[in-house]
């Protein structure tokens, strides 16, 4: 028989997600990509409650797991409209090429 | 048995973000996406979170990556092309990152007090009921405000996303 | 009786002739100068006649103007016998001289200028003779140097004035730091200022054998009397100072300012009773240059040049009298100076002004037929300085001489000698200037009566001023301790005609004896023709050096590149800088700004972590 996983793992592949998240934000050049890591950010943040909430044995974290999860839907929503827009002014979807708010 | 299950998921959840990473294409990387939220759903399932671990599959699986690929599609995202404008992000990501992921892991193992190992079926709290009760009580107003919320979100896309894209 | 009225006066000239002198017509100018100080000279006059027969001093105090701590300082004046000397010299020959510009200036630009300040000159000459403490003396002192500084360089347009007066003032002021140091020691040694708490102060001190703080003292302000009335080593701005209009130089560099040494020494004399060392030095210094002078002033060309050096020789006669504790023999050749000293500068400005400005003696000659009054007037005047008995200058020299044959013998001989060199270096300027035929270009005749009577006052003061017993008179405040010393009497006197005689064989007689000495001197003509370099000597010790730390040290290194470059201009650069580098921050890129925001977030996880603590 296999010894059972530490709640600790669960902890650490939450950090590995989050980290992979930044990754992306940081390297990727599409926006939409950069959207996407944006939501795999956001669900790490979501398996890091409902590990704790295991935890202490409340179902508080399950609720707070749901508020991100609306909140990152309604994101998402608002943050696709965006990109269609800058989509239609600039014609780029680099983000690099978005930055007239330079010095 | 959980354990396995945990390893495997774990993993194809690493793999998927990695791709997720360095993937050209947007729709890979879409894809890759949906692979992480659905093993992310199993893992909710052995920390006895039934509740969420559905609404995971339903709205992240089934709406928002939808909407990501529609997007993706309507816009026809193509490979991306290389550039060296951001030179901050690009040097000091990597060292920042690894970084990061040390502290964290450290502050896990040594900060926080000793935790309980995971086992199915060592708690099922997480129901539609408990959950229900909670947010119709306790919650109330933070689920009041986030109705809100999402109505704002559905205006704001509606009006941003007006006009036709020829 | 208020003896504030005396400078007050010549004030209010200044004051009304500066505002509005330039609206006013000449004649009114006129009115208010030399009303000024006529009413000044009608006050001294009446007062001193109600307050005779001033054996002791009368004092007025007024305000208190300075306070802090121990020292006290009162705006004071004081009249005692000396200082009545001193009153009439000045308002009387400064009255006949504001007469005499009225015919000299008449045709010159900046009339009203000129009056107001030898106004401005008359106040600060009065307020220095009637101050009761040293600080108000030292004010009437800067004040009197500020106006030769402005009258010298009159001619502002000309280079060579501006100069002269950058020079008088310049080198006046090294000598009125070692008075103000002289000052400050005074304030030490006896806490006060004031003569009279001073002359208690140091009865009670024994007489100084070897160099103590009243020799300090006393020296420190021999300083500043050797800048302002030019004796080695801070003679040099004397003879430049000829550039300005010759009343001045009859007013200022003759009759009035340059005494003020000769003059702060007698006021003070009790400190320098203490100290003979200090007087050793004033009696060596004042015939040292008494002699150096008067060489110098045989070689000289220059009309006013020779007069110049005249006066330097003459004030080092002055400081040679009271340095061996002659004060009133010294005071008393004050006075006759000022009668015949200016007497000489005023006839020389009668020649300067009738040729249209030409002042050197190569260039004149046989005036005596077209300039009778000038003629008589200016022989009485050198007959005067060159100590021919029954003139003023014989009484006053003899009585100086006697004091000096008292005191060294060999300091006796060279006074002599001197006496015997200005006897002839006067006499050449004479007969070069009346005697002979013209050498000049011009039509010479007879100065307005405006200028002539002022001569013909100053030659009788001149001629009869010798039987004023001066001495006897101010021997209430310097006890008399030397009489007349016949033999010395004939020698001086005989000195005195062996120069005239010599001078009139050189250059009446036989003129081409003249040039032929002169050649035959050779070097040692010219090194006295060019009064023994010591311009040039300065020059090159002194201003090149401080010119060139000025320029290279003070200027190049610390104006332009400290202050400049490294303060001002660093700091601009600096902030610059930064402002350049912190501007990169604002690249536009998202991923940078995240990289950033990632960045801070890592540091408050690592800062909480270990807020925590770790277990």
């Amino acid at each position: 028989m296999l010894p059972p996983v530490p709640l600790s793992w669960y902890l650490i592949l939450s950090a590995i997600l989050f980290a992979l998240g930044v990754a992306g934000f940081l390297y990727r050049k599409s926006i939409i990509t950069v959207f996407m890591s944006i939501e795999l950010m956001l669900n790490a943040v979501n398996l890091s409650f409902v590990a704790f909430s295991y935890e202490y044995r409340r179902i508080d974290g399950h609720i707070y797991s749901f508020f991100v999860m609306v909140v990152a839907a309604a994101e998402a929503a608002v943050g696709l409209a965006i990109i269609l827009t800058v989509f239609k002014n600039r014609g780029t979807l680099q983000i690099d090429e978005v930055d007239s708010m330079k010095l | 048995m959980d354990t396995v299950l945990f390893i495997i998921f774990a993993v194809v959840a690493i793999v998927c973000g990695f791709n997720l990473i360095f993937q050209k294409h947007p729709i890979s990387s879409a894809l890759s996406l949906i692979g992480v939220m659905s093993s992310l759903a199993v893992l909710y399932l052995l920390l006895g979170a039934e509740f969420i671990a559905m609404a995971q599959m339903i709205v992240y699986g089934g709406a928002v990556m939808v909407l990501f690929i529609f997007v993706i599609m309507l816009l026809n995202a193509g490979t991306e092309k290389a550039s060296s404008k951001s030179w901050f992000a690009q040097f000091a990501g990597l060292p920042l990152l690894c970084l990061f992921v040390a502290v964290l892991a450290f502050l896990i193992r040594a900060a926080l007090p000793a935790l309980p190992d995971v086992r199915f079926g060592r708690w099922f709290g997480g129901t539609a009921e408990n959950i229900g009760k909670m947010l119709f009580t306790q919650y109330l107003l933070p689920f009041e405000v986030i109705s809100i919320l999402i109505l704002i979100a559905i205006l704001g896309a509606v009006v941003l996303a007006r006009k036709e894209i020829d | 009786m208020t003896l504030w009225l005396i400078p007050f006066f010549p004030l209010i000239g200044f004051l009304l002739n500066g505002l509005f002198g330039k609206r006013l017509s000449k004649s009114v100018v006129n009115l208010i100068a030399i009303g000024s100080v006529a009413v000044s000279f009608l006050y001294v006059a009446a007062l001193l006649f109600k307050l005779s027969p001033l054996t002791t001093a009368y004092s007025e105090h007024y305000f208190t103007w300075i306070q802090s701590g121990f020292l006290q300082i009162g705006f004071d004046l004081f009249v005692d016998r000396l200082t009545a000397v001193m009153l009439l010299i000045v308002t009387g020959v400064g009255l006949l001289i504001h007469i005499y510009s009225i015919g000299y200036m008449a045709h010159e630009g900046g009339y009203y200028r000129f009056f107001s300040y030898l106004n401005l000159f008359m106040f600060f000459m009065l307020l220095l003779v009637l101050s009761s403490n040293l600080l108000i003396m030292f004010v009437g002192w800067e004040g009197v140097g500020l106006c030769s500084y402005l009258l010298v360089g009159f001619y502002f347009t000309e280079d060579y004035a501006t100069n002269a007066g950058n020079k008088a003032f310049i080198v006046n002021r090294i000598g009125d730091f070692g008075f103000s140091l002289g000052i400050f020691l005074t304030v030490i040694t006896f806490k006060t200022l004031d003569f009279e708490k001073i002359a208690a102060g140091v009865a009670n001190m024994p007489v100084e054998t070897t160099a103590g703080v009243l020799t300090a003292i006393t020296l420190l302000l021999f300083v500043g009397a050797t800048g302002k009335s030019a004796q080695i080593p801070l003679y040099v701005w004397l003879p430049d100072a000829m550039a300005g209009p010759t009343p001045v130089s009859a007013l200022i560099h003759a009759a009035t300012m340059v005494t003020a040494g000769v003059y702060m020494i007698a006021r003070v004399s009790f400190l320098y009773d203490h100290a003979p060392h200090a007087m050793n030095v004033v009696a060596l210094i004042g015939l040292l240059t008494a002699v150096f002078a008067a060489t110098i002033g045989v070689t000289q060309n220059d009309i006013k040049k020779v007069f110049a050096y005249s006066t330097v020789s003459q004030l080092g006669y002055m400081f040679l009298g009271v340095g061996v504790g002659a004060y009133s023999a010294g005071i008393f050749h004050l006075m006759t100076h000022a009668f015949f000293k200016a007497l000489l500068f005023l006839g020389a400005g009668s020649i300067i002004h009738r040729l249209s400005g030409e002042q050197d003696l190569r260039h004149m000659g046989g005036l005596r037929k077209a300039m009778p009054i000038t003629f008589y007037t200016l022989g009485v005047a050198s007959l005067a300085i060159s100590g021919f008995p029954g003139f003023s200058g014989f009484f006053s020299k003899d009585a100086i001489l006697s004091a000096v044959y008292a005191h060294s013998p060999w300091m006796f001989w060279i006074g002599v000698f001197t006496a015997g060199l200005t006897a002839f270096y006067v006499f050449r300027a004479y007969f070069l200037a009346f005697f002979g035929n013209y050498r000049g270009h011009h039509h010479p005749h007879e100065s307005p009566a405006v200028m002539t009577v002022p001569l013909i006052v100053l030659a009788v003061l001149a001629a009869g001023g010798g039987f004023i017993n001066v001495p006897a008179w101010l021997s209430t405040v310097f006890p008399l301790a030397e009489h007349a010393n016949a033999s010395a009497m004939i020698i001086s006197a005989s000195f005195g005609i062996l120069g005239i005689v010599i001078a009139w064989f050189l250059y009446v007689a036989r003129p081409a004896m003249a040039e032929s000495l002169k050649t035959a001197a050779g070097p040692l003509y010219t090194l006295i023709a060019n009064k023994y370099y010591v311009d040039e000597l300065y020059t090159g010790f002194i201003v090149k050096p401080l010119e060139g730390i000025s320029r290279f040290v003070l200027w190049r290194g610390v104006d332009e590149g400290l202050i400049d470059g490294a303060l001002v201009n660093g700091l601009g650069r600096t902030v610059r800088g930064w402002g350049g580098l912190l501007r990169r921050l604002q690249s536009g890129s998202i991923r940078n700004y995240a990289a950033w925001v990632f960045a801070g977030s890592l540091l408050v996880i690592v800062v909480l972590g270990l807020a925590g603590g770790f277990r």
